[in-house]
């Protein structure tokens, strides 16, 4: 069957795109709740469970109070920079997940329907591109505010996106030179024909999953927020619609986050251990089996963010830069070395299966990761300037003796 | 170095990152599960495990008689003992020379719930009471007078511990 074209294209494209923004919407109110409650029950109590059956209906009920709040205007605020900031955080964060494929194409009458909104040939450089593009609403928010709070605020944000782009960036591009494509569809097809890419890329996709902890901002790097020491961070200053479109920016890049993880690593909407959902014919059982893979897997990563953002305490700040710079930076770039240099070597020694690609990856990466880990785990890379001063001291001691 | 840095050499079990990163996640995983002690208050009010206790001070009550009239004497002792000065007492005398409250009245705003009332009641007629449901609609609504003193349902405090009444 071939893809639709022409006034059908237009089409379909715009039921997606109202599709997946609701979908996206009904995610991100449940996932306001499944937090609350998640916190709950991780104290050892009930959060809320009054609105509704155990509290379904708290996000309509918080998206009815933002909607009647008083917009707040401080001002000594930039007033432009100030009404810009939300949507500048906002549009980024909802873009970026077009171009996730969700579940296997949909055969209709005219013509298969590839289940992602967009399906760009530049694949993932529209998502490098478009996240780093959230930046610009945490750094507006917090320098419009005129607020020392959200300046602060704005500035760790910005440092911090920065500084973790890059190594997920180059995470990412270790997956690009394995399954030598850039385009999302045909990185998950890989992995259905091969292995799930967590298995021959593991230091990669714990790279790429701290970095995402780091890009959305959520515990243990929730340094821009901070509440403890910046108020609310960047947008300390903001109220009603205008605060919630930073919380639902927040929660959108975790759901595009965890659906960009599945899809690089986790074999995206492939059902495992089974064959039959990869391959033609389409139909509808096999894109709703599918859909609820995808989605099983990101809801995992959700809780995932969830059950992390209650266990781990917040990083220092010279923490975050040892972390981000001193050992996840070049761990990616070494491995992206690494990846090449290995899928090199084995195209030269013949060897053709994906499959024993795939294998032999793996085991290296069980040495690496275990060097990695041993390295990280002994204090020796990230510490604080007790860490320092002992080495100092050592070195004196031994200078002097 | 300018300070002298006490340093203390830690064994790897102690300084590891991973283990401790993971040790703390199985620990809220535990958590997730255990049993939740949220109590859901206005449906429960008292737990098996925790009950209001006997010696709570709340709003007050008035102790009445056998005849249905308030044991007060009007001795003037409560309004006299009472720290916050919320006791609006004016004695009146009956043809028999009696005397009883022609007002009597509780600000409980004012109420600091100390309880001193009860103890320098001679009649054990003013109580504090195990209550702590007072939410009204109306400022005015916390003036107790007297027919709502004497209506007050809940139990009376205790004060302190009938088996232990020095507190030791």
């Amino acid at each position: 069957m071939n893809p639709v074209t022409g006034t059908a294209f237009l089409l379909v494209s715009s039921v997606k795109i109202l599709a997946v923004f609701g979908m996206l919407f009904l995610l991100i109110a449940l996932w306001t709740l499944v937090e609350r409650r998640g916190a709950g029950f991780i104290q050892n109590r009930l959060g809320p469970n009054r609105v509704g059956p155990q509290g379904l209906f708290q996000p309509i009920a918080d998206g009815l109070k933002n909607f009647l709040k008083e917009e707040t205007y401080p001002p000594f605020a930039d007033r432009v920079l100030f009404l810009l900031a939300p949507a500048m955080a906002f549009i980024p964060a909802f873009l970026t997940f077009a171009v996730v494929p969700f579940a296997a194409p949909l055969p209709t009458p005219w013509g298969l329907v590839g289940m992602q909104v967009a399906d760009l040939p530049v694949g993932f450089l529209f998502i490098l591109a478009i996240s780093s593009l959230g930046v610009y609403g945490l750094v507006l928010a917090g320098w419009s505010s005129n607020n020392k709070y959200a300046l602060l605020g704005g500035l760790r944000g910005s440092a911090q996106l920065i500084s973790y782009e890059v190594s997920m960036g180059l995470a990412a591009v270790s997956v690009l030179v394995f399954a030598g494509n850039i385009t999302l569809p045909e990185i998950v097809a890989r992995q259905q024909a091969t292995t799930w890419y967590v298995l021959p890329l593991f230091l990669a996709c714990f790279v790429f999953l701290v970095a995402a902890y780091a890009e959305t901002n959520r515990l243990p790097f929730d340094l821009p927020e901070a509440e403890s020491e910046l108020v609310a961070g960047y947008h300390t200053e903001y109220s009603a619609m205008k605060f919630a479109m930073f919380y639902l920016s927040e929660y959108s890049n975790m759901v595009t986050a965890s659906g960009l993880l599945v899809c690089l690593f986790f074999g995206g909407w492939d059902i495992p251990f089974t064959r039959w959902d990869n391959a033609a014919p389409w139909s509808v059982w096999k894109t709703a089996a599918t859909f609820g893979a995808f989605w099983a897997k990101t809801l995992f990563f959700l809780l995932l963010y969830v059950w992390v953002r209650w266990t781990l305490p917040r990083f220092r700040f010279d923490q975050l830069m040892d972390l981000g710079w001193k050992v996840l930076l070049p761990t990616a770039l070494a491995y992206v070395m690494f990846v090449a240099v290995a899928v090199w070597a084995i195209e030269l020694a013949g060897v053709t299966s994906g499959r024993a690609e795939a294998l032999i990856l793996a085991c290296c990466n069980v040495v690496l990761a275990f060097v990695f880990f041993w390295v990280l785990d002994r204090n020796r890379v990230i510490g604080g300037p007790a860490n320092r001063a002992a080495a100092t001291w050592k070195r004196e001691r031994a200078g002097g003796a | 170095m300018a300070i002298a840095v006490k340093l203390v050499r830690r064994p790897a079990s102690d300084s590891s990152y991973v283990r401790a990163a993971l040790q703390g996640m199985a620990l809220t995983f535990k958590h997730l599960l255990q049993k939740k002690w949220t109590m859901q208050y206005p449906e429960e009010t008292s737990a098996p495990d925790w009950t209001i206790t006997p010696r709570y001070r709340g709003t007050h009550r008035m102790e009445v008689d056998s005849e249905g009239k308030a044991k007060c004497v009007a001795c003037g002792l409560c309004p006299q003992v009472c720290p916050a000065n919320c006791i609006k007492l004016i004695p009146g005398e009956d043809e028999h020379g009696n005397r009883y409250p022609l007002v009597y009245e509780i600000d409980e705003f004012r109420c600091i719930f100390c309880g001193y009332c009860q103890e320098v009641c001679p009649e054990e007629a003013i109580h504090v009471g195990v209550h702590y449901e007072n939410a009204e609609y109306d400022r005015d609504r916390f003036v107790y007078d007297l027919p709502r003193l004497m209506r007050q349902p809940h139990p009376p405090s205790s004060l302190w511990d009938p088996s232990d009444p020095k507190g030791e």
